[in-house]
């Protein structure tokens, strides 16, 4: 399925290698990217594609990942982007 | 390519992480007529095992939709048609209330709606067994739900039906007296009750119901009183509306989503999706607080009621859009138990009995998970079950009574529930007499704005 990852927190170095090498190793194909900081926080969204990765196990990952590096980490089917955003 | 901005994707985002946003019931409204048997016991085992094998995968299919969309799916209900009507020949009502419960229980779901009888304008020898019936049922069961419609616009009051209630309402609360009544929880009175409420603990199949249909429940208080707390509070009325609508768009159309996902993955019809706000007893997942955010110090101040009224229309405009096929209650719930600055109000003194049957006027539904001195006498609860309907009838639209008669608490205890129940501080009652009034029986006529064709 296709997914949004978004990641939020304080800005610091390595998050987006962090979290792009645990997705490669999952078998996520990232199709796009963005990256925001405003003031000291950092935003990055990602469009990917799930291939035959879990989401639950994905999410659960992201939540420990996130942890570990002090940032919010959620996995949100693009589908409840569209219905909420697009009429 | 990402389709959206990033402001879009960090709202979701935020709505579904920090704000509360889930969906709050998946019901899978059951047609029973097809397992009426020549005897209870043939009929109990119909009704088991066309719940068992129709909704056996309601809680795992649930568990994927949520884990799919990552939005939480609180519970997971069946509705079946009022039970007073399948064992019309038979009786045996206990009987289908323990299959009822033995189903509910072996499917894994939280609450099955449905001992049920509609009887707004008459009532049958066995529909009065059967409202008898209720108490002991309700106590007997966990996961059962009752609810009994005793008046509608078209039709006037069964003011028989009224008095009937109030004396049943009393055994209920008596017989779980050790759960702090909480059988009542689990017990409505109606007027103009609806066909396709997915919510408990009044949800039934209407006889118009198709044979499997899915009905869903949005909720998201928390969503909207945050997004007016960003609009700040020098935003005119205006645009508090026109905030509140643009939220309840988005809730809904998240309920759309998974209301058509899970019809289609049951293989049932998708029936409607109700556009309730429920709150829980969770802090920000309060109707009070949006009142709050409006401008009031306090829920039951004066000005509740009008900011009540902005709440639930705007609520309706938004979603009605949003989804293809909106009923059921469709309006907000003020349930004081479930809510906890409704709780915190009414422990304050600022939110009284009298002020929330105003405000049930103008939102739906009723007087709702409201506990009350364990003495108030079976009249007075059936007064205040008449006074409702009256709202409902004349004003066309859905009223309820859920009401807990605490044994043996007076005014300023508390009541526990737990879960989503919550705790009921016990509220005083107006003290005077309506017995006589109850006595009388009889009918309340219909209103002449029934008269419409």
């Amino acid at each position: 399925m296709k997914a949004v990852v978004t990641v939020v927190g304080k800005d610091k170095s390595g998050i987006i290698a962090k979290v792009t090498a645990y997705l490669a190793e999952a078998g996520v194909n990232v199709e796009d990217i963005s990256q925001t900081v405003l003031q000291d926080y950092f935003a990055m969204i990602m469009l990917v594609d799930t291939g035959k990765a879990s989401v639950t196990d994905l999410r659960k990952d992201a939540e420990r990942l996130g942890k570990e590096a002090g940032v919010d980490i959620s996995i949100q089917h693009e589908d409840i982007f569209t219905a909420m955003h697009r009429i | 390519m990402i389709n959206f901005n990033k402001n879009e994707i960090l709202e979701t985002v935020r709505m579904i992480e920090n704000e509360n946003l889930d969906v709050r019931t998946i019901t899978m409204a059951l047609s029973l007529f097809d397992c009426i048997g020549r005897t209870a016991d043939e009929t109990a085992e119909l009704v088991y095992k066309k719940i068992v094998s129709r909704a056996g995968k309601l809680v795992s299919v649930g568990g994927d939709i949520a884990a799919q969309y990552g939005v939480p799916i609180v519970n997971k209900r069946v509705s079946v048609t009022p039970v007073s009507l399948i064992c019309a020949k038979t009786g045996g009502y206990g009987k289908i209330a323990a299959a009822l419960d033995k189903a509910a229980a072996e499917i894994g779901i939280d609450f099955i709606g449905g001992y049920s009888a509609l009887v707004h304008k008459g009532m049958t020898k066995y529909e009065r067994e059967f409202i008898d019936s209720i108490p002991e049922a309700i106590a007997a069961t966990e996961k059962v739900c009752s609810s009994v419609n005793v008046g509608s616009t078209r039709s006037g009051i069964n003011m028989d039906a009224v008095k009937l209630m109030g004396e049943r309402i009393k055994d209920l609360s008596l017989l779980t007296a050790q759960s702090g009544g909480m059988g009542c929880a689990k017990l409505v009175v109606f007027c103009n009750a609806v066909e396709d409420n997915p919510f408990m603990a009044g949800a039934f199949t209407g006889v118009g119901e198709g044979d499997a249909v899915i009905n869903v429940g949005v909720s998201g208080p928390g969503v909207v009183s945050c997004a007016l707390k960003k609009l700040g509070k020098s935003a005119d009325l205006l645009a508090v509306a026109e905030e509140i609508k643009r939220t309840a768009f988005k809730i809904t159309r998240v309920g759309q989503l998974v209301a058509v996902e899970a019809a289609k993955r049951l293989e049932a019809e998708f029936g409607i999706v109700d556009l309730s706000l429920a709150p829980t007893p969770k802090v920000g997942d309060s109707v009070a607080q949006i009142l709050e955010e409006m401008g009031l110090e306090s829920v039951g101040a004066a000005g509740t009621t009008a900011c009540l009224a902005i709440l639930n229309d705007a609520v309706k405009k938004g979603g009605v859009m949003a989804s293809s096929s909106v009923g059921g209650l469709s309006g907000a719930f003020i349930p004081v138990s479930e809510d906890a600055g409704m709780i915190r109000a009414v422990r304050n003194g600022a939110l009284t009995l009298e002020k929330l049957e105003a405000m049930t006027c103008v939102c739906s539904v009723g007087l709702d998970m409201i506990a009350v001195p364990g003495d108030t006498p079976a009249s007075v609860l059936s007064a205040v079950i008449a006074d409702e309907c009256a709202i409902g009838m004349i004003n066309n639209k859905t009223t309820a009574v859920r009401i807990i008669p605490a044994p043996g608490k007076k005014v300023g205890d508390e009541v526990e529930f737990g879960g989503l129940l919550g705790t009921a501080p016990v509220m005083p009652v107006n003290k005077y007499s309506a017995a006589d009034f109850i006595n009388r029986g009889g009918r309340v006529p219909a209103p002449v704005h029934s008269l419409k064709n």
